[in-house]
């Protein structure tokens, strides 16, 4: 490979066009939300849209602005959060747990199969009466929730990923005189590493689905809250301030679970 | 000269929910230590089955297999399997690769790792020890499948078809290499493979084995000087002998 200064005129070209095709998406991605706001708010001093109806970026600043003076922003996102986060964590540890109880015991699987068809075509929503009736109109139900709207999918993911270990490799270790503790260890798991970390990325839009909804469903704080209480009163503004916050959260959350794919799977996994 | 390995009178069948098949029917043969031996036949006839049983992996239905005079039950680590491809850990490093039988068999200690380590200096891997197995080339890969497989002093070396993954000009040469290191290492061996070329360059003796049920249908005796090495094999006049020879009965074998 040529170093820097050995570049040929052509190859200078080169790198300045695709230097220049990244600034112009960066940029263009930039201009797109600014002209997206900035005709929104036109139209609505204009007079073109109903502010009552559609809200507008400035109303929606503002009641972001008062949203956090009083803290109640920080309150009920950080009880969302705090919904999501505990739903995620707990669904996820099962979940796997399961997987690896059903790839451990052959037969377990082959009976519970039926049964995981089942719980996962259902649509978890309709538990919600049960859900209250059970655990009460708190964060508790909405915890159970996103348990359940995660907990499935997880085993599911899980499991497949685990039984989707190379033959040939699980083959070379009995071979060696493996047993299926040390299977599991050497070879299961950490080819399944791939796998695990496309399932965090699955459960934290099914974690925020699942508070969400729980909110919806039973709640007296909390972003959802926010968001059905701010749709009952007309205050538009409340709603969308809600749904931004929401979004930077969520967005917050991926990127975090990138970070650890970055620094766990890295280079080296890429066979 | 020491017999390592006998089969007497193997049969192993197969159970599926469709029937039953006879695999493996009445075979018998012995490998002496430090003779490499190939084994041939048509395709499908059960060959690689034979190495499985051979390592414990499947039982035979009857007969006995021992290793060393003792009945292999399980696999109990006195073999070392090679396989078609290398089947290299991606997750570890080169080091980490061959030292894996180490920690399987919890054999894991400083004398141990520094034979497994001796090998990849001695046969040129050194300097990628700590390299990850997809920046090494198919042949070096290889290489380094049989170096882990060795790692663990395996009294007898199982060979699944170890080239048949290669293109042909890595294949000869990975070949070569491989003949020299189980030569200089004294280790012995059996090769499966349907390549009736790569049986007659490397192996002292070539069991011919029938189709289905599969059982030994001729023995040879491939008579090149011991240490002539597989390529140097290929360009002796008695090499097309062999191979024609083979290369009949093999056909009649099919027909039948």
């Amino acid at each position: 490979m040529k170093t820097k200064d050995e570049f040929s005129r052509e190859h200078l070209l080169y790198l300045k066009r695709r230097r220049n095709d990244k600034i112009f998406v960066n940029c263009a991605r930039v201009a797109l939300i600014i002209i997206f706001l900035a005709l929104w708010e036109l139209f609505y001093r204009l007079g073109a849209i109903d502010g009552f109806i559609f809200s507008a970026p400035s109303k929606i600043f503002k009641s972001l602005v008062n949203l956090t003076k009083t803290g109640e922003l920080f309150k009920h996102a950080g009880i969302t959060l705090f919904e999501t986060v505990a739903g995620f964590a707990i669904a996820t540890s099962i979940g796997t747990l399961v997987a690896l109880a059903l790839w451990w015991n052959d037969r377990l699987r082959r009976i519970l199969d039926p049964y995981v068809v089942v719980l996962n075509s259902l649509p978890k929503i309709a538990l919600g009466p049960v859900i209250i009736i059970w655990f009460g109109s708190g964060t508790k139900s909405i915890v159970v929730m996103t348990i359940l709207i995660t907990v499935i999918v997880t085993t599911i993911t899980m499991l497949s990923g685990f039984t989707a270990t190379d033959k040939n490799k699980i083959f070379l270790l009995k071979s060696l005189g493996a047993k299926k503790p040390q299977i599991l260890t050497k070879l299961v798991i950490p080819s399944s590493l791939p796998t695990f970390i496309s399932m965090l990325k699955i459960n934290i839009g099914l974690s925020w689905i699942g508070s969400i909804m729980g909110e919806y469903l039973v709640s007296r704080a909390g972003l959802g809250y926010l968001i059905v209480y701010g749709g009952q009163v007309f205050k538009l503004d409340l709603v969308y301030a809600a749904t931004l916050t929401l979004c930077l959260l969520a967005t917050g959350m991926y990127a975090l679970v990138s970070l650890i794919e970055k620094i766990t799977v890295g280079k080296k996994q890429t066979s | 000269m020491k017999e390592i390995l006998t089969l007497d009178k193997v049969g192993l069948i197969y159970h599926s929910p469709v029937g039953e098949t006879q695999a493996v029917k009445n075979m018998s043969f012995s490998v002496a230590e430090g003779e490499f031996v190939a084994m041939i036949g048509p395709s499908g006839c059960g060959k690689s089955t034979v190495l499985n049983m051979i390592a414990g992996l499947i039982k035979p239905s009857e007969g006995k297999i021992k290793l060393n005079g003792e009945e292999v039950s399980s696999a109990a680590g006195k073999f070392g399997y090679m396989l078609q491809r290398d089947e290299l850990f991606p997750w570890r490093t080169i080091r980490k690769n061959v030292t894996l039988p180490l920690e399987i068999k919890r054999i894991k200690n400083k004398e141990n790792e520094d034979y497994a380590f001796g090998l990849l200096k001695k046969y040129g891997l050194k300097e990628f020890a700590d390299h990850y197995p997809d920046q090494l080339s198919g042949g070096m890969r290889q290489r380094v499948a049989l170096i882990r497989t060795l790692a663990a002093k395996p009294d007898l070396l199982l060979l699944d078809e170890p080239f048949s993954a290669l293109d042909y000009q890595t294949r000869l040469s990975v070949c070569e290499d491989v003949f020299r290191i189980i030569r200089e290492e004294n280790k012995t061996s059996v090769l499966v493979t349907h390549d009736i070329s790569e049986a007659v360059s490397v192996a002292d003796r070539v069991i011919l084995l029938s189709s289905r049920p599969a059982a030994v249908r001729k023995e040879y005796t491939v008579d090149f000087d011991k240490d002539l090495s597989p390529l140097k094999r290929r360009e002796d006049p008695r090499f097309r002998d062999w191979f024609e020879l083979l290369w009949r009965d093999l056909n009649d074998e099919n027909e039948r």
